[in-house]
């Protein structure tokens, strides 16, 4: 076992709600979405009209970038509507399921050779699971990437556990880095904690173990410490989910996205697994929330980064975790002034609860305070996230849109999700994931 | 809140203020629109409370200290209650006048800007009567204030993008502005024209020193005690909550514990200090002990409120170390060179807030610089 990278800065978020490792139900929905927001950067071409028939694989929409670029099926069936809104713009495909699902065929074999991997991808609509840093977009097929990088462990509370939502896909996670590896060098990192006991240890590549608190397991923070990514500098990554998405593809001839999905939240009533595609609708998980509808939030993802989509929301394309929080519209008398407040978490040493870590909480979605300027020093931010940058003044330098700062205090490094810890605890209260993801844009807009 | 105080309501233009005060009762029911879903139960309302509170202290202690220099000069006989109450009721204006028209700027500025009350100047307000002579007329405080919160704070975009300390400017600006009224030889001391006792010294021990040296401390006839631990526990006369070291040092244990404020510029500003003041004892320049700097004049309350604070002080770590120590050591050449004045703590923390982003600019640029070197490696 190589040398573990111990960080020591990060946030242990005691969040009730984890789901239960077991799985409670196997769905097909009537209805799959297709949603082209699930993908950063995409401009959609419709390929599809109501009423074809596709197949699992089939494609329904390419970029209109990148032509090669396909989003394919999750599933079999016919295309009952396409929701368009504002301006004609194109907001899902909707698919009416087969009840035997059909896939389209794609060849079962191993490529020998780089480019004949990146064509499969491309076809089979497996591609956009490739994810190029900097900025977060979908890969270019054209580039080679220095690295790819797989983080095998999520650090973010009530997030899908990779033990056990991969103990099964083994075989095709290692088929997807065989063939990945191929393009270039993937680098797997593990948590160094539960490493020995992991299913996951039998898998074959450049290994790297991380012991850490949230955020240790997004893929960006151990980038930053395994080969920091500088100016004109382009890096690759993919989840497990992907990896076993590709190794089927390779194995079976299959595109098979269906994946162990956590329910889980302060607000699910037993939290659990379920095995489902992308684009369920969230109605279709209705009994985990039945009883609370009017006062839960359901968010595709986790609960530091994952998108509010509602009742009427489908599951996103990349998403394996669902998150049910409580709705914090309650004014709390006196809140701040309060000595004590039992009920609520802080990290701050302005309350009590750090001196009480085992206690977990009913976090809800308030606030707890008005938006300000940001008053507190870089340090504040920087306690919690293991990176090597200063995290105030990148957010300061995409707050004022100065693209050299931007560059020098880390822009190429991060995704909003990376410092999703730094908005938890910022007392000013700033939509901090927001304001980088401004700051990305504006980049992919000078750079263009 | 009402719909009247609603963009396009009557009483629109009440709106921060309605707000603010909603906000002060109750945390509101908004909830985070986008990104992480949940958030820290702390917020800026609570941080500056526990600046205020961890000021009290040295706030209560200041309003006896008040009359106990009063009883000191007019030889009258005061008991400790006595004593408080005096100081309570000569204090207590400074407070409101202080918080009266700071608040009154603040709500209006944030009406102008559209945005919510921040509640920075809770602090501000709370430090100004405790950094004045207790004596300043009203109306002075009143113009000193709302200059350096106008100009010192609500031009750069209000709380948290203001270069100097609010509180510090406001002395600075009483200082500079009216030099005739403070200085002198009654202006530590509350009398109002009252009589005072033969001996009947002004003067505060940095004054001593700085017209005799060690012997001014020593062989003065003062109504007051003037040895080391006299200043440590703070029986001498000065700005209202300055004197004494072991209230302000009662509020240092509340903000770092809670950890609103850095122990890294609370302990480099010590060491400045300590490290011109030893030289300048080597040198000769001074016959004063170097470790009686640490409990006399305002260096003690600057230290722990008011070069703390986390908006004007250097925001990088390594900063931290470097601005503590140059408020420490700025502090001890100008008590010792400038022939004008005695105090040198409000100019050196003021002049460490102006170096502060160029410190920081330094810090952050060497760490780029040895990130890319990794990079070209």
């Amino acid at each position: 076992m190589s040398k573990t990278i111990v960080l020591k800065k990060g946030l242990e978020l005691p969040i009730t709600g984890s789901a239960e490792k077991r799985l409670s139900k196997t769905l097909l929905s009537d209805v799959v979405a297709v949603q082209p927001s699930d993908f950063k950067g995409l401009l959609p071409r419709l390929l599809v009209k109501e009423g074809d028939a596709v197949l699992a694989g089939s494609p329904v929409f390419s970029d209109k970038k990148n032509p090669d670029i396909l989003i394919t099926a999750p599933a079999s069936g016919t295309v009952k509507a396409i929701v368009r809104g504002e301006k004609r713009k194109l907001l899902a495909v909707l698919i009416q399921t087969d009840p035997e699902q059909k896939y389209a065929p794609f060849e079962a074999k191993l490529p020998a050779e780089a480019e004949d991997v990146k064509k499969a991808l491309l076809q089979s609509g497996l591609w956009p699971w490739l994810v190029q840093r900097p900025y977060g977009i979908i890969a270019d097929p054209a580039l080679t990437p220095k690295a790819i990088f797989v983080s095998a462990f999520n650090s973010t509370p009530g997030a899908a556990d990779a033990d056990f939502a991969f103990e099964g896909e083994i075989p095709a996670i290692q088929a997807g880095i065989d063939a990945l590896a191929k393009i270039a060098e993937v680098h797997v990192s593990f948590n160094a904690k539960t490493y020995e006991n992991s299913p996951l240890a039998r898998l074959n590549a450049t290994k790297h173990f991380f012991e850490g608190k949230c955020p240790a397991g997004n893929v960006g923070v151990q980038i930053s410490h395994i080969s920091p990514i500088h100016k004109d500098e382009t890096v690759w990554t993919i989840s497990l989910q992907g990896l076993a998405a590709v190794g089927k593809l390779f194995l079976k001839g299959r595109y098979d996205v269906r994946r162990m999905v956590a329910v889980s939240g302060p607000m699910a009533i037993q939290p659990a697994y379920v095995s489902a595609l992308p684009g369920t609708p969230m109605t279709a998980l209705k009994a985990f929330y039945s009883t609370n509808e009017d006062i839960v939030r359901i968010v595709s993802g986790d609960v530091l980064s994952g998108k509010t989509v509602g009742v009427e929301g489908y599951l996103g394309y990349f998403d394996n975790t669902v998150t049910l929080i409580k709705e914090g519209t309650e004014p709390e008398p006196f809140g701040w002034a309060m000595p004590l407040r039992w009920k609520q978490y802080s990290t701050d040493h302005c309350y009590f609860s750090w001196l009480t870590p085992w206690r977990k909480y009913d976090m809800d979605t308030n606030l707890h305070g008005g938006p300000r300027a940001f008053v507190m020093s870089d340090q504040y931010y920087a306690k919690v996230l293991p990176m090597d940058i200063y995290p105030l003044y990148l957010i300061k330098a995409c707050l004022a849109g100065d693209i050299e700062k931007m560059e020098k205090f880390g822009i190429y490094e991060v995704l909003p999700e990376d410092l999703a810890v730094c908005e938890f605890v910022d007392p000013s209260k700033n939509y901090i994931q927001d304001i980088i993801a401004q700051g990305i844009d504006l980049m992919l807009k000078e750079m263009a | 809140m009402n719909k009247i105080f609603e963009k396009g309501g009557k009483l629109y233009w009440l709106h921060s203020t309605v707000d603010a005060f909603e906000t002060f009762l109750a945390v509101p029911g908004t909830v985070a629109k986008k990104g992480a879903h949940v958030r820290d139960a702390v917020d800026l309302k609570r941080i500056m409370i526990i600046a205020v509170i961890s000021a009290v202290p040295a706030a209560i202690f200041g309003m006896w200290n008040v009359g106990f220099q009063h009883s000191l000069a007019t030889g009258l006989d005061m008991n400790i209650l006595q004593e408080f109450w005096y100081g309570f009721l000569k204090v207590l204006p400074l407070f409101v006048v202080a918080y009266a028209v700071g608040l009154a700027i603040e709500f209006a500025s944030a009406q102008i800007r559209g945005e919510e009350v921040n509640e920075g100047y809770l602090v501000s307000g709370f430090f100004i009567p405790l950094i004045v002579p207790v004596d300043v007329p009203l109306w002075m405080l009143a113009v000193a204030v709302a200059f350096a919160v106008i100009f010192g704070k609500e031009v750069f975009g209000g709380t948290g993008m203001n270069i100097w300390n609010p509180a510090l400017l406001t002395r600075a600006f009483l200082f500079f502005s009216y030099p005739s009224q403070m200085s002198g030889s009654s202006t530590w001391i509350s009398l109002r024209g009252a009589e005072t006792v033969d001996g009947f010294t002004g003067a505060t021990p940095l004054a001593l020193v700085a017209d005799g040296g060690m012997d001014g401390l020593i062989n003065t006839t003062a109504q007051y005690g003037t040895s080391f631990w006299t200043m440590f526990w703070g029986g001498i006369p000065g700005s209202v909550g300055e004197t004494s070291v072991i209230a302000i040092l009662l509020g240092a244990a509340i903000l770092l514990w809670t950890g609103v404020a850095s122990w890294k510029i609370m302990v480099s500003e010590v060491l400045g200090l300590l490290a011109v003041a030893g030289l300048a004892n080597l040198a000769g320049l001074s016959d004063l002990p170097c470790f009686y700097h640490l409990v006399m004049g305002g260096f003690a309350f600057g230290a722990v409120f008011m070069a703390t604070d986390p908006v004007t002080s250097a925001q990088t770590e390594a900063g931290k170390w470097i601005y503590g120590f140059l408020v420490g050591a700025l502090c001890v050449i100008i008590r010792l060179f400038n022939p004008g004045y005695a105090e040198g703590m409000m100019l050196a923390i003021l002049l460490g807030n102006t170096f502060a982003p160029l410190i920081d600019h330094c810090v952050t640029s060497v760490h780029t610089g040895k990130r890319n070197k990794i990079a070209k490696a």
